[in-house]
């Protein structure tokens, strides 16, 4: 498709199905989460989620007092995840629990619990078509349990498996109409890697501007790895 | 003398005296936040965050806070001269790649062996890993500032952890309310303690036995 320009979140994220597994959330902060297409998700219901995502959701964070400010913890509040894949889920008070951490101790979702350097580059891996590396991360620790410890050059390092995605949600800064994306400072974080690893990456951006417009030294994701752009505006 | 133990922002300022000219250096949550307050007029120190930013100078001031600038504790950051940003892959294959001079970080315990245990409370059943198990072993010198007890009285320097790990072997130094205690192969080595303090005192509230340097000295500023 030439043109990937939807007219609304609803629409671009019509086809998501039951069980999908879904990567968003950017850091976790306001600032790179696609906060429209989670609740355009929200309200088209698709059940049995599994999220991949920096953080579990945390309320407050990166965000400021009075701006939008919705996280994929609504998505969890809604009940329509299974399962987190991330490597900060819970509040940093446990007296002050998130809701994940909340679902998770009634059972209601699996939380798997990777390290954050870990976590990117399973996903880098997984749009780069690597289907498994060797990282020193997590050796002798809760992580290395059931994978693979291979040692190289007298060090070990634990085998980590690539992560891929069904959808990715993408909060970037400008888009034009072949899909190519710039980010704003650390709103890029996971949102670069997230994009070139699912079937189908649907972005958020704040402004869609014409061809040639967006500098080709600083586009940050080509739009071969993007499917569907939706404009900012406002929700409804 | 009267014993008095040193609050956040002294151990703070502990830590930034062991950061030098040109540093790269990534700061954990909590009292490693805080040690960026007190490096000295003339030493340039390079902050890096997982957060995807390379030197971030002060916090952002109110009014000023902008949503795609912040470090990994979800502060606003003010925009300076010279700043990077990068993806998160990028950001940690810095710190597994070796260009991370100093981590900070806080601890819930640190064994005689310079194990860290930082991420779980085992009563919780799910913890942050975050960026902790990167940075202990891609870091060259890992610093641990935290109190040196828990609430409830017990030692958090320990001759094995009983909370998860989050490295092996990876603690260089520890700076607590109380004490500054290196990690050697042979050991763990008092090299300060806190005004007021004797070795005896730290011993007592420290589960390993202590090697004691010869020239212990007071913690200065």
């Amino acid at each position: 498709m030439v043109n990937k320009i939807f007219p609304s979140f609803s629409e671009a994220v019509h086809d998501i199905p039951d069980q999908a597994v879904i990567m968003m959330d950017g850091f976790g902060g306001a600032g790179g989460m696609p906060q429209h297409l989670i609740l355009a998700l929200r309200d088209h219901g698709a059940q049995n989620l599994t999220v991949i995502s920096n953080t579990g959701g945390l309320a407050g964070f990166g965000s400021i007092a009075g701006q939008l400010s919705i996280t994929h913890s609504t998505l969890i509040e809604s009940r329509q995840v299974r399962k987190v894949i991330c490597s900060f889920p819970v509040s940093r008070s446990p007296s002050n629990p998130n809701h994940l951490e909340i679902a998770y101790q009634r059972g209601e979702v699996d939380v798997e619990v990777v390290p954050q350097g870990t976590l990117a580059e399973r996903i880098r891996a997984g749009g780069a078509g690597i289907v498994a590396f060797y990282t020193p991360t997590g050796v002798g620790t809760y992580v290395a349990n059931g994978k693979e410890v291979r040692n190289f050059d007298g060090r070990e390092y634990l085998m980590e498996y690539a992560l891929v995605a069904d959808y990715a949600f993408i909060r970037a800064s400008r888009a034009d109409h072949f899909g190519n994306l710039v980010y704003r400072g650390t709103s890029r974080s996971f949102n670069q890697l997230m994009a070139a690893a699912a079937k189908i990456t649907i972005v958020e951006v704040d402004d869609i501007v014409p061809l040639g417009y967006l500098d080709p030294e600083l586009i940050a994701t080509p739009g071969l790895y993007v499917d569907r752009v939706v404009k900012r505006q406002s929700y409804g | 003398m009267v014993k008095s133990r040193l609050d956040r922002e002294t151990i703070a300022m502990r830590v930034a005296k062991e950061l030098a000219h040109g540093d790269y250096v990534n700061l954990g949550i909590g009292i490693p936040t805080l040690v960026s307050q007190f490096i000295p007029e003339g030493r340039k120190v390079f902050y890096h965050s997982e957060s995807g930013v390379l030197h971030y100078g002060p916090m952002a001031v109110d009014g000023d806070e902008d949503v795609d600038l912040i470090n990994a504790g979800g502060q606003f950051l003010a925009s300076v001269p010279g700043m990077t940003y990068f993806n998160a892959a990028d950001a940690f294959g810095m710190i597994r790649g070796g260009y991370i001079d100093v981590s900070v970080l806080g601890g819930f315990q640190v064994s005689e062996f310079g194990d860290l245990a930082n991420w779980i409370l085992p009563s919780r059943g799910t913890g942050n890993i975050g960026g902790a198990m990167d940075l202990s072993v891609g870091a060259k010198r890992i610093i641990v500032a935290m109190e040196h007890i828990d609430n409830e009285g017990a030692p958090k320097v320990v001759r094995k952890c009983s909370f998860p790990i989050t490295g092996q072997g990876c603690v260089d130094l520890i700076v607590t309310d109380v004490a500054v205690i290196e990690v050697t192969p042979s050991g763990l080595l008092l090299k300060q303690v806190a005004p007021g303090w004797t070795v005896d005192d730290v011993q007592k509230i420290t589960e390993p036995a202590l090697r004691i340097d010869s020239e212990v000295t007071e913690i200065t500023l």
